[in-house]
């Protein structure tokens, strides 16, 4: 038992982190410009898969610089050029431009590297073990995967509290007019921000990429998860996302590892439920089974009773 | 270019298109419906070549009933029911009389269901489904139909053998069920509960899962659960990538148990096993493998592997598509004719002596294939390896043909 709760920790906590660095990103331009980026998730494909190409060539290493800083570059472009001319046409055509872009990059992807999923291996250094615990062995590069998110989320948390640039990003987020008064290049931040938000989603892709399966599924899987930590965790909060992240990954993690069902919560109370009872499967259905739906209940949950969020300043 | 110019070209442009449709009119057309995309696309992918492979072969060979050439078309249904039907007025709008699928019975009870539907508001235009793969007993009992036909062994009779293997195998002590929550998972789990359950009364079973079809990325969290059940055994019917990163899943973590699979053959799998170190300890039940001697069948292999294998040398695995073209082919030449009506009172109760010279049968009562099975078991020291890991599958057991028939409950509705 002791085993399994501290394996599912492990993993529920990178499944976490790596959520946790998509939506730190997600987070930050949510807040500040108001948009609803649907092409988040796709950032995070194109990173891993450029981290992909670029293993092919020199190794995955320099992918892990590499990948995030282009894909960085394209998000600032996507910026530049798409999102600021849009933005004269309101919210919704920024949400309809990102909607868009979501697609077309997932097309993109496949038109270049095909359908089936691509073989991106685990880099020979760390195609270990890292240590054995009851006879269970966690591997080295799931480590490699836990302390780089931990190592990112201090680094951003430095950045955004303890500089300048961090100053005028959260003053920024809240009173971007003001800031613009003070002579500030606000539009400038905005691309940084974005950028920055997409090179980092682009991290957790070279680092998912050969844990997980690299595959032109893979936005599209993760993305509405993203929403769910964004506004659980409370809009603009770098501190909400990280807490909203690793409750959404331990939660689902645990979930998997709970045979519980609401007939056998029943059962002691003298109710019997079966699959034939109205309601049927309903009943019989264990909380391992549901378990991809939890995050989501808890978004209704959250919108519902605090619609802040956790550490919000203001309602979503 | 002037209007007038164009206008001159037009007749010349028509007469190609028409010519066009001509040619491929007197093609026998197969289309393929099987996820491309998605968790199921590297099994797709791979059964497409099959398919390809087969077609090309076919047609080196003259073609089909008098020099016609058959033709495979493909088409991609996200391993979805509901896009599978899409693909399939598709494929019957572009002129396709035959159908096949095989990755996922869900996928496969729809196709069968629409097929009927629409062979009996069109008669003369009957679509016939061959179904290579999709084994949920319910296709060929309750939910049985004249227009399919399945070359795979259903899951119940696969079940069966495994169980009468694991009831001699002592060790075994806890078993864990792990399957993916679709038809063809429940089915498996219901009939792996009930077959241990009066052949080995002391197994325990340990642990009965589903997990979300295809959608997981990462088994870590199942596979540390499986560990703390302290399961000896693993019992799974998982396909495509859910087998894969499952067995990929269980060698991070050093999971040491045996395995009795369905699919732990598809691509992908045997690189996983490998990594688990587990020599000799995955076993499958499956209707044949690279290590079945038949000098035939191996030099199709080997040119399988060279012309498709790619780099990660994934080796032939259908054999029951071989099955199924070989039949096919047979029963328009015996027809004479392509009409799907036609073939399929022919395949209907065909006997067949495959490329391994064994005797197989169709039964006509539900269009059942029945064929040998292999319970083969993944380590080193064999003739041919999978996937450039050198390993690869030994017989442990060989079930004959009409040993492994069983009952149907299907009541064919056979077309006048």
């Amino acid at each position: 038992m002791l085993e399994l709760i501290i394996f599912s920790t492990l993993n529920g906590l990178l499944y976490g982190l790596l959520l946790f660095l998509l939506a730190s990103g997600l987070t930050l331009i949510f807040s500040m410009m108001g948009v609803l980026n649907f092409a988040h998730a796709s950032f995070y494909m194109l990173g891993a898969y450029f981290g992909f190409q670029i293993s092919l060539y020199v190794g995955y290493w320099p992918g892990l610089i590499l990948a995030p800083l282009l894909v960085g570059g394209i998000g600032a472009l996507v910026e530049r050029y798409g999102l600021r001319t849009v933005h004269k046409h309101g919210h919704v055509a920024e949400l309809l431009f990102t909607f868009g872009l979501a697609f077309m990059i997932e097309e993109l992807v496949q038109m270049v590297w095909g359908k089936v999923p691509v073989d991106y291996r685990v880099p020979d250094l760390l195609n270990f073990s890292a240590f054995t615990l009851f006879s269970t062995t966690y591997p080295a590069f799931r480590m490699f995967m836990l302390i780089t998110s931990v190592v990112v989320f201090l680094g951003l948390l430095l950045l955004l509290t303890k500089t300048r640039v961090g100053l005028i990003i959260r003053a920024a987020l809240t009173h971007p007019n003001m800031v613009g008064m003070l002579g500030h290049n606000v539009p400038l931040v905005f691309m940084m921000v974005f950028g920055v938000g997409c090179g980092l989603a682009a991290l957790a892709g070279v680092i998912a990429g050969p844990a997980l399966v690299t595959q032109p599924a893979m936005a599209a899987s993760l993305g509405p998860i993203l929403f769910v930590v964004v506004v659980v965790g409370g809009l603009g909060s770098l501190q909400g996302a990280f807490i909203a992240a690793l409750l959404i990954g331990l939660v689902q993690t645990f979930a998997v590892a709970i045979n519980v069902s609401v007939a056998d919560i029943l059962a002691p109370l003298g109710i019997t439920l079966t699959r034939d009872s109205m309601g049927g499967d309903l009943w019989m259905a264990t909380v391992a089974q549901v378990a991809p739906i939890i995050p989501y209940l808890l978004l209704v949950l959250v919108l519902i009773f605090r619609p802040k969020g956790l550490m919000g300043y203001r309602e979503t | 270019m002037n209007f007038a110019k164009m206008m001159n070209g037009l007749p010349l442009a028509l007469a190609l298109v028409f010519s066009a449709v001509s040619v491929h009119a007197q093609n026998v057309k197969i289309a393929y419906i099987d996820p491309l995309s998605g968790g199921g696309a590297s099994v797709g992918e791979h059964g497409l070549k099959h398919l390809q492979f087969l077609v090309d072969a076919i047609n080196a060979k003259g073609g089909v009933i008098n020099g016609q050439k058959m033709e495979a078309v493909a088409y991609d249904n996200k391993g979805s029911p509901q896009e599978s039907l899409v693909q399939v007025q598709k494929a019957i709008d572009a002129g396709v009389r035959f159908i096949t699928q095989g990755n996922g019975s869900g996928a496969a009870i729809a196709i069968s269901e629409f097929i009927s539907k629409y062979n009996d508001r069109n008669p003369g235009k009957e679509v016939l489904y061959f179904n290579y793969s999709a084994v949920d007993p319910a296709l060929t009992n309750e939910k049985c139909s004249y227009w399919h036909f399945r070359w795979d062994a259903n899951s119940d009779i696969k079940m069966a053998a495994l169980t009468d293997f694991m009831k001699s195998r002592k060790e075994i002590k806890k078993v864990y069920i792990i399957g993916q929550d679709y038809s063809f998972g429940q089915a498996v789990r219901v009939a792996a509960v009930a077959m241990l359950k009066q052949k080995r009364p002391d197994i325990q079973v340990v642990g009965d899962e589903l997990h979300p079809l295809l959608k997981i990325t990462d088994f870590a969290p199942y596979v540390a659960k499986i560990k703390a059940s302290g399961a000896d055994s693993v019992i799974s019917g998982n396909w495509g990538n859910d087998i894969s990163l499952l067995l990929k899943a269980a060698a991070d973590s050093g999971l040491q148990a045996n395995w009795y699979t369905y699919y732990a053959g598809g691509s992908g799998g045997p690189t996983a096993i490998k990594q688990t170190g587990l020599d000799h300890r995955v076993f499958q039940i499956s209707e044949w493998h690279t290590n079945v001697p038949a000098p035939a069948m191996e030099a199709m292999t080997d040119a399988f592997l060279k012309k498709y294998g790619g780099e990660a040398a994934q080796g032939w695995w259908y054999m029951r598509m071989k099955n199924q073209m070989d039949m096919f082919v047979e029963a328009l030449n015996k027809a004479k004719s392509s009409d799907p009506k036609k073939v399929a009172a022919v395949l209907s109760d065909m006997k067949f002596k495959n490329i391994l010279g064994a005797d197989t049968f169709m039964r006509p009562s539900d269009h059942s294939f029945f064929q040998d099975m292999y319970i083969s078991s993944f380590g080193s020291g064999t003739k041919h390896d999978e996937e450039k890991t050198g390993w690869g599958w030994k017989t442990t057991t060989v079930i004959k043909g009409q040993d492994t028939v069983i009952p149907t409950s299907c009541k064919m509705n056979v077309p006048s």
